[in-house]
């Protein structure tokens, strides 16, 4: 599975259940993230024993792209199916300061920063 | 100062360094609009950047600043130009100003009648309660809505991630039609090393 535009590209590949994100992702509107939303469900509806999302390629993200990710986690951790690895960078300081909220809604997401 | 203020509203006035973009209020598509968005945003975000060399005493505040700015201003724009009222014909602008305790960003559209009050409303909300408390809320919200509407993240993640202050200003600046302006002010916690 994959989606892509001119600055981003989200990739799915299922031998290790993980996403990829990478690029910058500063879509128009909640609805601009539509089909993103889409490939994220039918990862999360696929139900695999543990999901990694890994954002160490993903140099901007801006607010309805934040949703989008949430709307992720949310999903993961109400179908309490899969476990969520999250993998970002110190090299992009917006993921230290904004992906710990992922974590507020579900405390076991493992979020691995390096 | 003349106008409707909310928050801790300061003015442009005191600054040492600023710089200034507008935009004119024709009607581009929004596509368009949005790729100048970023066009813009990056440009902020790199000439801030140049005011943290990354070879000075705190190496981190480079990569900091510029992604903070490009963060914040991204949003900003991209508030104005979902909500300025176009056949106004005002221009939107973006500003930001560099003391040496804070960045100071002043985003101006104009925005029509029949948004003021929902946007009022929406601004006491973000000074009324716990930041981190109504992103929460405002997610798992946002989680069992169907998409097309606003997020409405942009601020408080601001508030939430950057520990940003904000504050607005509307003004009136023409009656008959009526046109009001509003400026939002973001004020993001700087220590030049």
């Amino acid at each position: 599975m994959e989606v892509k535009g001119e600055t981003y590209r989200i990739t799915y590949e299922s031998a290790s259940a993980t996403i990829n994100c990478e690029g910058s992702l500063r879509l128009y509107g909640t609805s601009g993230y539509n089909e993103i939303v889409e490939l994220f469900n039918k990862v999360a509806d696929l139900k695999p024993k543990t999901i990694t999302l890994k954002l160490d390629e993903l140099k901007f993200l801006n607010s309805s792209g934040i949703n989008a990710l949430s709307k992720f986690v949310i999903r993961v951790r109400n179908q309490k199916a899969s476990e969520l690895i999250v993998r970002g960078t110190k090299l992009f300081p917006w993921q230290g300061k904004s992906l710990k909220n992922l974590q507020r809604l579900m405390p076991e997401m493992k979020l691995e920063i390096s | 100062m003349n106008g409707k203020l909310f928050g801790n509203f300061v003015d442009m006035g005191d600054s040492q360094e600023f710089l200034i973009i507008s935009f004119s209020s024709a009607k581009t598509p929004i596509q368009e609009r949005w790729r100048h968005n970023s066009i813009s945003a990056d440009f902020l975000a790199n000439y801030w950047g140049t005011f943290f060399p990354a070879h000075s005493t705190a190496p981190n505040q480079h990569a900091e600043v510029k992604d903070a700015v490009n963060f914040i201003a991204n949003e900003l724009l991209e508030n104005a130009i979902k909500f300025n009222y176009y056949p106004s014909g005002f221009s939107m602008s973006i500003s930001l100003y560099m003391s040496h305790e804070a960045l100071r960003f002043y985003v101006t559209n104009s925005i029509a009648q029949d948004n003021l009050l929902i946007f009022q409303n929406v601004i006491h909300e973000l000074l009324a309660e716990n930041p981190q408390e109504l992103y929460i809320r405002r997610l798992e919200r946002n989680a069992d809505e169907e998409s097309g509407k606003d997020s409405g993240l942009g601020f408080l993640t601001m508030l939430n991630d950057y520990n940003a202050r904000l504050a607005w200003r509307f003004e009136t600046v023409q009656t008959r039609p009526e046109v009001t302006l509003v400026t939002t002010m973001v004020q993001l916690p700087i220590v030049r090393a």
